[in-house]
Protein backbone atom coordinates (compact mmCIF):
# COMPACT_ATOMS: atom_id res chain seq x y z
CA UNK A 1 0.00 0.00 0.00
CA UNK A 2 1.41 3.77 -0.79
CA UNK A 3 3.68 4.56 1.38
CA UNK A 4 2.04 2.21 3.89
CA UNK A 5 3.92 -1.17 5.38
CA UNK A 6 1.27 -4.29 5.68
CA UNK A 7 -0.54 -3.55 8.79
CA UNK A 8 -1.42 -7.18 10.72
CA UNK A 9 -4.07 -6.01 12.66
CA UNK A 10 -6.36 -4.94 9.54
CA UNK A 11 -7.89 -7.35 7.76
CA UNK A 12 -9.07 -5.08 4.64
CA UNK A 13 -7.44 -2.44 4.11
CA UNK A 14 -8.75 0.00 1.32
CA UNK A 15 -6.80 3.01 -0.18
CA UNK A 16 -8.80 5.80 -2.68
CA UNK A 17 -10.43 2.92 -4.31
CA UNK A 18 -12.00 4.29 -7.75
CA UNK A 19 -14.56 2.55 -9.83
CA UNK A 20 -16.30 3.87 -12.65
CA UNK A 21 -18.77 3.09 -15.07
CA UNK A 22 -18.75 4.96 -18.74
CA UNK A 23 -18.19 8.55 -17.74
CA UNK A 24 -19.87 7.67 -13.93
CA UNK A 25 -17.76 6.93 -11.06
CA UNK A 26 -19.68 4.32 -9.06
CA UNK A 27 -17.25 4.41 -6.19
CA UNK A 28 -15.01 7.83 -5.88
CA UNK A 29 -12.35 7.49 -4.04
CA UNK A 30 -13.22 5.83 -1.14
CA UNK A 31 -10.77 4.55 2.13
CA UNK A 32 -11.45 2.45 4.74
CA UNK A 33 -9.90 -0.60 6.96
CA UNK A 34 -11.58 -3.11 9.15
CA UNK A 35 -9.74 -4.79 11.75
CA UNK A 36 -9.45 -9.01 12.45
CA UNK A 37 -12.26 -10.23 14.67
CA UNK A 38 -14.41 -6.82 14.04
CA UNK A 39 -17.67 -7.06 13.00
CA UNK A 40 -17.94 -4.18 9.98
CA UNK A 41 -21.45 -2.85 8.74
CA UNK A 42 -21.11 -0.78 5.30
CA UNK A 43 -24.33 1.06 4.95
CA UNK A 44 -25.68 3.31 2.31
CA UNK A 45 -28.78 4.30 0.47
CA UNK A 46 -29.48 2.37 -2.79
CA UNK A 47 -27.17 2.83 -5.94
CA UNK A 48 -25.04 4.19 -3.32
CA UNK A 49 -21.73 1.84 -4.45
CA UNK A 50 -21.93 -0.90 -1.70
CA UNK A 51 -22.58 -3.63 -4.39
CA UNK A 52 -19.89 -2.37 -6.72
CA UNK A 53 -16.97 -2.04 -3.82
CA UNK A 54 -17.95 -5.40 -2.36
CA UNK A 55 -17.55 -7.12 -6.17
CA UNK A 56 -14.11 -5.20 -6.00
CA UNK A 57 -13.28 -6.58 -2.49
CA UNK A 58 -14.21 -9.93 -3.85
CA UNK A 59 -12.31 -10.23 -7.20
CA UNK A 60 -15.49 -9.99 -8.83
CA UNK A 61 -14.56 -6.43 -10.62
CA UNK A 62 -11.78 -4.70 -11.11
CA UNK A 63 -10.79 -1.26 -9.95
CA UNK A 64 -10.56 1.32 -11.94
CA UNK A 65 -7.85 2.99 -9.39
CA UNK A 66 -6.73 2.37 -5.91
CA UNK A 67 -5.22 -0.16 -3.53
CA UNK A 68 -6.79 -3.07 -1.87
CA UNK A 69 -5.66 -5.51 0.22
CA UNK A 70 -7.68 -8.46 1.88
CA UNK A 71 -5.81 -10.45 4.36
CA UNK A 72 -2.61 -9.24 3.03
CA UNK A 73 -2.77 -10.00 -0.55
CA UNK A 74 -4.54 -7.56 -3.57
CA UNK A 75 -7.14 -8.86 -5.18
CA UNK A 76 -5.90 -7.84 -8.73
CA UNK A 77 -2.56 -9.42 -8.38
CA UNK A 78 -3.58 -12.32 -5.98
CA UNK A 79 -6.76 -13.24 -6.84
CA UNK A 80 -6.86 -17.00 -5.81
CA UNK A 81 -5.20 -15.97 -2.36
CA UNK A 82 -7.36 -13.52 -1.91
CA UNK A 83 -10.51 -15.98 -3.39
CA UNK A 84 -9.43 -18.93 -0.68
CA UNK A 85 -9.74 -16.27 2.31
CA UNK A 86 -13.22 -15.42 2.47
CA UNK A 87 -16.91 -16.40 2.18
CA UNK A 88 -19.80 -14.55 0.71
CA UNK A 89 -23.49 -14.41 1.31
CA UNK A 90 -24.86 -12.30 -2.09
CA UNK A 91 -27.24 -9.97 -1.79
CA UNK A 92 -29.17 -11.76 -4.65
CA UNK A 93 -29.67 -16.02 -4.13
CA UNK A 94 -26.96 -17.54 -5.74
CA UNK A 95 -27.84 -21.34 -5.24
CA UNK A 96 -28.50 -23.68 -8.06
CA UNK A 97 -32.00 -24.43 -7.65
CA UNK A 98 -31.60 -27.78 -9.47
CA UNK A 99 -29.69 -29.19 -6.83
CA UNK A 100 -30.09 -30.29 -3.74
CA UNK A 101 -29.21 -28.33 -0.41
CA UNK A 102 -26.19 -31.09 0.15
CA UNK A 103 -24.66 -31.05 -3.51
CA UNK A 104 -24.69 -27.24 -3.46
CA UNK A 105 -22.56 -27.72 -0.39
CA UNK A 106 -20.36 -30.08 -1.88
CA UNK A 107 -19.85 -28.19 -4.74
CA UNK A 108 -19.09 -25.40 -2.80
CA UNK A 109 -16.55 -27.93 -1.42
CA UNK A 110 -14.73 -29.52 -3.77
CA UNK A 111 -14.44 -26.15 -5.41
CA UNK A 112 -12.78 -24.74 -2.33
CA UNK A 113 -10.26 -27.86 -1.88
CA UNK A 114 -11.83 -29.28 1.20
CA UNK A 115 -10.72 -33.14 1.42
CA UNK A 116 -13.40 -35.00 1.41
CA UNK A 117 -13.63 -35.97 4.87
CA UNK A 118 -13.51 -32.64 6.43
CA UNK A 119 -16.17 -31.74 4.05
CA UNK A 120 -18.69 -34.46 4.85
CA UNK A 121 -18.06 -33.80 8.54
CA UNK A 122 -18.54 -30.03 7.81
CA UNK A 123 -21.45 -30.10 5.49
CA UNK A 124 -23.24 -31.95 8.56
CA UNK A 125 -22.04 -29.78 11.14
CA UNK A 126 -23.26 -26.63 9.04
CA UNK A 127 -26.69 -28.17 8.01
CA UNK A 128 -27.01 -28.95 11.45
CA UNK A 129 -26.38 -25.44 12.57
CA UNK A 130 -28.48 -23.76 10.49
CA UNK A 131 -31.25 -26.58 10.75
CA UNK A 132 -31.27 -28.12 7.12
CA UNK A 133 -29.63 -31.60 7.63
CA UNK A 134 -32.94 -33.26 7.56
CA UNK A 135 -33.37 -31.34 4.34
CA UNK A 136 -30.45 -32.04 2.62
CA UNK A 137 -31.75 -34.04 -0.24
CA UNK A 138 -34.36 -32.07 -1.08
CA UNK A 139 -33.89 -29.87 -4.40
CA UNK A 140 -33.09 -26.36 -3.24
CA UNK A 141 -36.12 -25.19 -5.66
CA UNK A 142 -38.59 -26.28 -2.78
CA UNK A 143 -36.95 -24.37 -0.54
CA UNK A 144 -38.57 -20.90 1.29
CA UNK A 145 -36.43 -17.29 1.14
CA UNK A 146 -35.36 -17.81 4.51
CA UNK A 147 -33.88 -21.67 4.71
CA UNK A 148 -32.37 -20.48 1.15
CA UNK A 149 -29.97 -17.52 2.86
CA UNK A 150 -29.26 -20.11 5.57
CA UNK A 151 -28.23 -22.48 3.33
CA UNK A 152 -26.05 -19.54 1.51
CA UNK A 153 -24.79 -18.89 4.97
CA UNK A 154 -23.66 -22.65 5.47
CA UNK A 155 -21.99 -22.61 2.52
CA UNK A 156 -20.13 -19.29 2.27
CA UNK A 157 -18.37 -20.95 5.74
CA UNK A 158 -18.02 -24.40 4.43
CA UNK A 159 -14.25 -23.80 3.70
CA UNK A 160 -13.82 -22.10 6.93
CA UNK A 161 -13.07 -18.28 5.37
CA UNK A 162 -10.95 -15.41 7.40
CA UNK A 163 -13.70 -13.03 6.22
CA UNK A 164 -17.11 -13.62 5.59
CA UNK A 165 -19.27 -10.86 3.65
CA UNK A 166 -22.90 -10.80 4.16
CA UNK A 167 -24.74 -8.32 1.12
CA UNK A 168 -27.65 -7.24 2.55
CA UNK A 169 -28.27 -11.27 4.25
CA UNK A 170 -31.49 -10.23 6.05
CA UNK A 171 -33.40 -8.62 3.01
CA UNK A 172 -36.87 -9.90 2.82
CA UNK A 173 -36.87 -11.74 6.05
CA UNK A 174 -39.00 -12.51 8.80
CA UNK A 175 -38.17 -10.49 12.06
CA UNK A 176 -37.81 -13.94 13.71
CA UNK A 177 -35.25 -15.11 11.15
CA UNK A 178 -33.70 -12.04 11.18
CA UNK A 179 -33.01 -12.43 15.03
CA UNK A 180 -31.88 -15.93 14.78
CA UNK A 181 -29.40 -15.24 12.09
CA UNK A 182 -27.97 -12.61 13.78
CA UNK A 183 -27.45 -14.63 16.57
CA UNK A 184 -25.54 -17.45 14.35
CA UNK A 185 -23.56 -14.27 12.90
CA UNK A 186 -22.54 -13.03 16.19
CA UNK A 187 -21.80 -16.50 17.59
CA UNK A 188 -19.50 -17.08 14.70
CA UNK A 189 -17.81 -13.93 15.24
CA UNK A 190 -16.86 -14.42 18.98
CA UNK A 191 -16.20 -18.48 18.73
CA UNK A 192 -14.18 -18.77 15.52
CA UNK A 193 -12.82 -14.85 15.48
CA UNK A 194 -14.07 -14.62 11.74
CA UNK A 195 -14.05 -11.22 10.53
CA UNK A 196 -18.04 -9.51 9.66
CA UNK A 197 -18.48 -7.40 6.91
CA UNK A 198 -22.08 -6.91 5.84
CA UNK A 199 -24.00 -4.29 4.21
CA UNK A 200 -28.02 -3.88 5.23
CA UNK A 201 -30.77 -1.34 5.02
CA UNK A 202 -32.17 -2.05 8.41
CA UNK A 203 -29.79 0.50 10.73
CA UNK A 204 -30.64 -1.22 13.88
CA UNK A 205 -29.21 -4.32 12.92
CA UNK A 206 -25.76 -2.44 12.38
CA UNK A 207 -26.74 -0.42 15.70
CA UNK A 208 -26.96 -3.66 17.93
CA UNK A 209 -24.01 -5.75 15.90
CA UNK A 210 -21.36 -3.63 14.26
CA UNK A 211 -18.42 -2.46 16.12
CA UNK A 212 -17.33 -0.40 13.40
CA UNK A 213 -19.68 1.45 10.46
CA UNK A 214 -18.77 3.17 7.41
CA UNK A 215 -21.60 5.21 5.61
CA UNK A 216 -21.19 5.58 1.78
CA UNK A 217 -23.70 7.75 -0.12
CA UNK A 218 -22.63 8.74 -3.76
CA UNK A 219 -19.20 6.50 -3.99
CA UNK A 220 -17.98 8.38 -1.48
CA UNK A 221 -17.53 7.74 2.51
CA UNK A 222 -19.62 10.20 4.25
CA UNK A 223 -18.91 9.10 7.71
CA UNK A 224 -17.41 6.22 9.90
CA UNK A 225 -16.46 5.16 13.31
CA UNK A 226 -18.03 3.42 16.07
CA UNK A 227 -22.30 3.32 16.23
CA UNK A 228 -21.23 5.94 19.19
CA UNK A 229 -18.99 7.88 17.54
CA UNK A 230 -21.33 8.32 14.70
CA UNK A 231 -23.88 9.15 16.92
CA UNK A 232 -21.66 11.75 18.76
CA UNK A 233 -20.38 13.46 15.63
CA UNK A 234 -24.02 13.58 14.14
CA UNK A 235 -25.95 14.53 17.66
CA UNK A 236 -28.38 11.71 17.17
CA UNK A 237 -30.19 9.67 19.61
CA UNK A 238 -29.88 6.44 17.23
CA UNK A 239 -27.86 5.29 14.65
CA UNK A 240 -31.28 4.85 12.00
CA UNK A 241 -31.07 9.21 12.50
CA UNK A 242 -27.07 9.79 12.13
CA UNK A 243 -27.55 7.72 8.83
CA UNK A 244 -30.11 10.16 7.76
CA UNK A 245 -28.40 13.27 8.59
CA UNK A 246 -25.38 11.82 6.85
CA UNK A 247 -27.37 10.59 3.49
CA UNK A 248 -29.93 13.31 3.51
CA UNK A 249 -33.74 11.89 2.55
CA UNK A 250 -34.14 12.01 -0.84
CA UNK A 251 -35.14 8.67 -1.77
CA UNK A 252 -33.00 6.79 -4.61
CA UNK A 253 -33.62 4.52 -6.94
CA UNK A 254 -33.30 0.95 -7.33
CA UNK A 255 -32.20 -1.17 -10.15
CA UNK A 256 -34.83 -3.90 -10.83
CA UNK A 257 -36.87 -5.05 -13.80
CA UNK A 258 -34.04 -7.06 -15.81
CA UNK A 259 -34.18 -10.28 -13.60
CA UNK A 260 -37.73 -9.70 -12.81
CA UNK A 261 -38.25 -10.43 -16.61
CA UNK A 262 -36.00 -12.99 -17.11
CA UNK A 263 -37.45 -15.11 -14.76
CA UNK A 264 -40.70 -14.98 -16.72
CA UNK A 265 -38.88 -15.49 -19.82
CA UNK A 266 -37.12 -18.21 -18.19
CA UNK A 267 -40.15 -19.85 -17.46
CA UNK A 268 -41.53 -19.64 -21.19
CA UNK A 269 -38.47 -21.08 -22.46
CA UNK A 270 -37.50 -23.93 -20.10
CA UNK A 271 -41.80 -25.08 -20.26
CA UNK B 1 -9.27 -31.48 -11.97
CA UNK B 2 -11.79 -31.99 -9.55
CA UNK B 3 -13.55 -28.64 -10.34
CA UNK B 4 -13.48 -29.48 -13.79
CA UNK B 5 -15.28 -33.02 -12.35
CA UNK B 6 -17.82 -31.51 -9.98
CA UNK B 7 -18.51 -28.59 -12.39
CA UNK B 8 -19.72 -31.10 -15.75
CA UNK B 9 -21.15 -33.02 -12.54
CA UNK B 10 -23.48 -30.45 -12.15
CA UNK B 11 -24.07 -30.43 -15.71
CA UNK B 12 -25.34 -33.61 -16.17
CA UNK B 13 -27.51 -34.14 -13.02
CA UNK B 14 -28.92 -30.93 -14.31
CA UNK B 15 -29.62 -32.77 -17.79
CA UNK B 16 -31.11 -36.08 -15.79
CA UNK B 17 -33.30 -33.96 -13.77
CA UNK B 18 -35.16 -31.83 -16.17
CA UNK B 19 -37.08 -34.46 -17.98
CA UNK B 20 -39.50 -32.46 -19.78
CA UNK B 21 -36.38 -30.87 -21.30
CA UNK B 22 -35.19 -34.11 -22.57
CA UNK B 23 -38.72 -35.03 -24.05
CA UNK B 24 -39.45 -31.51 -25.15
CA UNK B 25 -36.09 -31.43 -26.99
CA UNK B 26 -36.75 -34.93 -28.85
CA UNK B 27 -40.20 -33.28 -30.10
CA UNK B 28 -38.14 -31.13 -33.09
CA UNK B 29 -35.62 -34.09 -34.47
CA UNK B 30 -38.76 -36.48 -34.50
CA UNK B 31 -40.84 -34.54 -36.30
CA UNK B 32 -38.15 -33.55 -38.84
CA UNK B 33 -37.62 -37.46 -38.94
CA UNK B 34 -40.62 -38.38 -39.44
CA UNK B 35 -42.14 -36.11 -41.91
CA UNK B 36 -39.11 -34.87 -43.79
CA UNK B 37 -37.95 -38.29 -43.90
CA UNK B 38 -41.11 -40.09 -45.00
CA UNK B 39 -42.40 -36.94 -47.10
CA UNK B 40 -39.21 -36.37 -48.65
CA UNK B 41 -38.84 -40.39 -49.07
CA UNK B 42 -40.55 -40.61 -52.49
CA UNK B 43 -39.15 -38.22 -53.82
CA UNK B 44 -35.72 -38.30 -53.15
CA UNK B 45 -35.83 -42.24 -54.79
CA UNK B 46 -37.43 -40.90 -57.91
CA UNK B 47 -34.00 -38.62 -58.36
CA UNK B 48 -32.53 -41.61 -57.68
CA UNK B 49 -30.70 -40.47 -54.88
CA UNK B 50 -31.76 -43.61 -52.91
CA UNK B 51 -33.11 -44.14 -49.31
CA UNK B 52 -33.81 -40.42 -47.67
CA UNK B 53 -34.82 -41.58 -44.03
CA UNK B 54 -31.00 -42.96 -44.07
CA UNK B 55 -29.62 -39.91 -45.39
CA UNK B 56 -31.42 -37.14 -43.03
CA UNK B 57 -31.04 -39.08 -39.89
CA UNK B 58 -26.99 -38.18 -39.42
CA UNK B 59 -28.36 -34.30 -40.39
CA UNK B 60 -30.99 -35.05 -37.60
CA UNK B 61 -28.55 -36.05 -35.06
CA UNK B 62 -25.88 -33.41 -35.93
CA UNK B 63 -28.96 -30.97 -35.53
CA UNK B 64 -30.13 -32.09 -31.83
CA UNK B 65 -26.45 -32.48 -31.14
CA UNK B 66 -26.28 -28.82 -32.38
CA UNK B 67 -29.44 -27.26 -30.63
CA UNK B 68 -28.56 -28.69 -26.97
CA UNK B 69 -24.70 -28.06 -27.03
CA UNK B 70 -25.41 -24.31 -28.37
CA UNK B 71 -27.82 -24.10 -25.27
CA UNK B 72 -25.73 -25.31 -22.78
CA UNK B 73 -22.74 -23.37 -23.65
CA UNK B 74 -25.43 -20.18 -23.57
CA UNK B 75 -27.04 -21.60 -20.25
CA UNK B 76 -23.99 -19.16 -18.84
CA UNK B 77 -26.70 -16.57 -18.92
CA UNK B 78 -29.08 -17.96 -16.88
CA UNK B 79 -26.01 -19.05 -14.70
CA UNK B 80 -25.02 -15.23 -14.81
CA UNK B 81 -28.91 -13.58 -13.93
CA UNK B 82 -29.51 -16.51 -11.32
CA UNK B 83 -26.19 -15.56 -9.29
CA UNK B 84 -24.95 -19.19 -9.28
CA UNK B 85 -22.22 -18.01 -11.61
CA UNK B 86 -20.66 -15.34 -9.26
CA UNK B 87 -20.94 -18.60 -6.42
CA UNK B 88 -18.01 -20.42 -9.28
CA UNK B 89 -16.36 -17.02 -10.07
CA UNK B 90 -15.29 -15.94 -6.57
CA UNK B 91 -14.48 -20.06 -6.08
CA UNK B 92 -10.25 -20.44 -6.36
CA UNK B 93 -10.63 -21.96 -9.50
CA UNK B 94 -9.26 -20.76 -12.73
CA UNK B 95 -11.49 -19.63 -15.50
CA UNK B 96 -10.19 -21.74 -17.77
CA UNK B 97 -10.72 -24.99 -15.72
CA UNK B 98 -15.00 -23.56 -15.12
CA UNK B 99 -14.59 -23.16 -18.70
CA UNK B 100 -13.67 -26.37 -19.49
CA UNK B 101 -15.86 -28.35 -16.73
CA UNK B 102 -19.07 -26.53 -18.50
CA UNK B 103 -18.05 -27.43 -21.72
CA UNK B 104 -17.35 -30.91 -21.09
CA UNK B 105 -20.70 -30.99 -19.46
CA UNK B 106 -22.48 -29.30 -21.94
CA UNK B 107 -20.83 -31.47 -24.64
CA UNK B 108 -21.80 -34.83 -22.54
CA UNK B 109 -25.41 -33.98 -22.30
CA UNK B 110 -25.52 -33.03 -25.84
CA UNK B 111 -23.86 -36.16 -26.94
CA UNK B 112 -26.82 -37.90 -24.60
CA UNK B 113 -29.12 -36.17 -26.71
CA UNK B 114 -27.48 -37.08 -29.78
CA UNK B 115 -27.48 -40.81 -29.20
CA UNK B 116 -31.12 -40.48 -28.30
CA UNK B 117 -32.19 -39.57 -31.50
CA UNK B 118 -30.17 -42.31 -33.03
CA UNK B 119 -31.93 -44.68 -31.07
CA UNK B 120 -35.21 -42.79 -32.06
CA UNK B 121 -34.16 -43.39 -35.97
CA UNK B 122 -33.34 -46.98 -35.68
CA UNK B 123 -37.45 -47.18 -34.16
CA UNK B 124 -38.48 -45.27 -37.56
CA UNK B 125 -35.94 -47.81 -39.53
CA UNK B 126 -32.54 -46.37 -39.65
CA UNK B 127 -29.87 -48.69 -39.78
CA UNK B 128 -25.94 -47.99 -39.89
CA UNK B 129 -23.93 -49.91 -42.42
CA UNK B 130 -21.85 -51.48 -39.92
CA UNK B 131 -22.47 -51.72 -36.18
CA UNK B 132 -18.56 -50.74 -35.94
CA UNK B 133 -18.64 -47.86 -37.56
CA UNK B 134 -21.01 -46.38 -34.53
CA UNK B 135 -17.30 -45.68 -32.32
CA UNK B 136 -16.00 -43.24 -35.21
CA UNK B 137 -19.61 -41.75 -35.47
CA UNK B 138 -19.76 -41.42 -31.40
CA UNK B 139 -16.20 -40.03 -32.30
CA UNK B 140 -17.31 -37.53 -34.85
CA UNK B 141 -20.51 -36.17 -32.31
CA UNK B 142 -18.38 -35.44 -29.27
CA UNK B 143 -16.15 -33.36 -31.50
CA UNK B 144 -19.35 -32.00 -32.91
CA UNK B 145 -20.61 -31.19 -29.08
CA UNK B 146 -17.19 -29.74 -27.74
CA UNK B 147 -17.47 -27.24 -30.57
CA UNK B 148 -20.75 -25.98 -30.14
CA UNK B 149 -20.65 -25.89 -26.68
CA UNK B 150 -17.41 -23.40 -26.69
CA UNK B 151 -19.62 -21.48 -29.44
CA UNK B 152 -22.27 -21.30 -27.14
CA UNK B 153 -20.14 -20.03 -23.85
CA UNK B 154 -18.63 -17.56 -26.21
CA UNK B 155 -21.63 -15.94 -27.05
CA UNK B 156 -23.04 -16.22 -23.72
CA UNK B 157 -19.88 -14.52 -22.35
CA UNK B 158 -20.74 -11.08 -24.15
CA UNK B 159 -24.36 -11.14 -23.96
CA UNK B 160 -25.80 -9.63 -21.03
CA UNK B 161 -29.26 -11.47 -20.76
CA UNK B 162 -31.65 -13.05 -23.11
CA UNK B 163 -32.71 -10.23 -25.25
CA UNK B 164 -30.06 -11.29 -28.23
CA UNK B 165 -31.40 -15.09 -28.08
CA UNK B 166 -34.06 -14.52 -30.78
CA UNK B 167 -31.48 -12.81 -32.77
CA UNK B 168 -28.69 -16.16 -32.25
CA UNK B 169 -31.39 -18.58 -32.95
CA UNK B 170 -32.23 -17.15 -36.07
CA UNK B 171 -29.34 -15.54 -37.75
CA UNK B 172 -26.53 -17.93 -36.47
CA UNK B 173 -28.40 -21.20 -34.81
CA UNK B 174 -30.90 -21.87 -37.73
CA UNK B 175 -28.69 -20.70 -40.69
CA UNK B 176 -25.68 -23.11 -39.48
CA UNK B 177 -28.42 -25.94 -39.73
CA UNK B 178 -29.92 -25.36 -42.79
CA UNK B 179 -26.89 -24.29 -44.33
CA UNK B 180 -25.26 -27.16 -43.17
CA UNK B 181 -25.76 -30.24 -45.67
CA UNK B 182 -28.12 -32.01 -42.80
CA UNK B 183 -31.10 -32.06 -44.82
CA UNK B 184 -29.91 -32.19 -48.75
CA UNK B 185 -27.20 -33.30 -50.74
CA UNK B 186 -24.04 -31.19 -51.00
CA UNK B 187 -23.53 -32.29 -54.80
CA UNK B 188 -24.92 -30.21 -57.53
CA UNK B 189 -25.26 -27.32 -55.52
CA UNK B 190 -25.52 -23.53 -57.06
CA UNK B 191 -21.91 -22.00 -56.13
CA UNK B 192 -22.88 -19.66 -53.47
CA UNK B 193 -24.67 -22.14 -51.53
CA UNK B 194 -21.48 -24.63 -52.23
CA UNK B 195 -19.13 -21.64 -50.63
CA UNK B 196 -21.85 -21.40 -47.82
CA UNK B 197 -22.16 -24.85 -46.60
CA UNK B 198 -18.36 -25.36 -47.16
CA UNK B 199 -17.61 -22.45 -44.69
CA UNK B 200 -20.41 -23.72 -41.97
CA UNK B 201 -18.70 -26.02 -39.07
CA UNK B 202 -21.47 -27.93 -39.04
CA UNK B 203 -21.69 -29.30 -42.78
CA UNK B 204 -18.36 -31.32 -41.26
CA UNK B 205 -19.99 -32.64 -38.40
CA UNK B 206 -23.17 -34.03 -40.77
CA UNK B 207 -20.64 -35.03 -43.32
CA UNK B 208 -18.22 -37.28 -40.84
CA UNK B 209 -21.30 -38.94 -39.26
CA UNK B 210 -22.77 -39.63 -42.79
CA UNK B 211 -19.40 -40.98 -43.56
CA UNK B 212 -19.44 -43.34 -40.60
CA UNK B 213 -23.25 -44.56 -40.51
CA UNK B 214 -24.33 -44.42 -44.26
CA UNK B 215 -21.04 -44.42 -45.85
CA UNK B 216 -21.66 -41.64 -47.98
CA UNK B 217 -19.39 -38.72 -47.37
CA UNK B 218 -19.03 -35.63 -49.14
CA UNK B 219 -15.90 -34.01 -48.11
CA UNK B 220 -14.22 -37.21 -47.02
CA UNK B 221 -13.97 -37.93 -43.28
CA UNK B 222 -10.14 -37.30 -42.59
CA UNK B 223 -11.53 -33.43 -44.08
CA UNK B 224 -14.28 -33.76 -41.72
CA UNK B 225 -11.66 -34.77 -38.85
CA UNK B 226 -9.23 -32.01 -39.84
CA UNK B 227 -11.75 -29.43 -39.68
CA UNK B 228 -13.90 -30.08 -36.87
CA UNK B 229 -10.56 -30.10 -34.50
CA UNK B 230 -9.18 -27.12 -36.00
CA UNK B 231 -12.69 -25.32 -35.30
CA UNK B 232 -13.09 -26.87 -31.90
CA UNK B 233 -9.51 -25.75 -31.23
CA UNK B 234 -10.23 -22.57 -31.99
CA UNK B 235 -13.19 -21.62 -30.23
CA UNK B 236 -12.56 -23.73 -26.78
CA UNK B 237 -9.71 -20.42 -27.20
CA UNK B 238 -11.90 -17.90 -28.41
CA UNK B 239 -14.88 -19.02 -25.33
CA UNK B 240 -11.60 -19.42 -22.80
CA UNK B 241 -10.92 -15.71 -23.16
CA UNK B 242 -14.08 -14.42 -23.45
CA UNK B 243 -15.28 -16.56 -20.44
CA UNK B 244 -11.71 -15.25 -19.09
CA UNK B 245 -12.87 -11.70 -19.52
CA UNK B 246 -16.57 -11.93 -17.52
CA UNK B 247 -17.18 -9.39 -14.85
CA UNK B 248 -20.25 -9.35 -12.87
Amino acid sequence: MAGESLDEAKIIQVENLVKTFGGFAAVNDVSFSVNRGEIFAFLGPNGAGKSTTIKMLTTLLKPTSGRILIDGHDPVLHEDAVRGSFGIVFQDPSLDDELTAGENLEFHGVLYRVPADVRRKRIQELLEFVELWERRDDLVKTFSGGMKRRLEIARGLLHHPKIFFLDEPTQGLDPQTRNHLWQYIKNLNQTEKITIFFTTHYIEEAEKAAGKVAVIDEGKIVGQGSPEELKVKTGSQTLEESFLSLTGHKIRDDEAGAVDQMRMRRRLWHR
Amino acid sequence: MKAVYILWLRQIKRYLRSRSRIIGSLGQPILFLLALGFGFGPVFQRAGQGNYLEFLTPGIIAMSVLFTSVFAGIEIIWDRQFGFLKETLVAPVSRLEIMIGRTLGGATVATLQGIIVFLISLLAGFRPQTWLHLVPALAFVVLTAVLFTALGTAIASVLDDMQGFQLIMNFLIMPLFFLSGALFPLNGLPKFLEIITAIDPLSYGVDGLRGTLVGAAHFGLSLDLAVLSVMTALLLAVGSYLFSKIQI
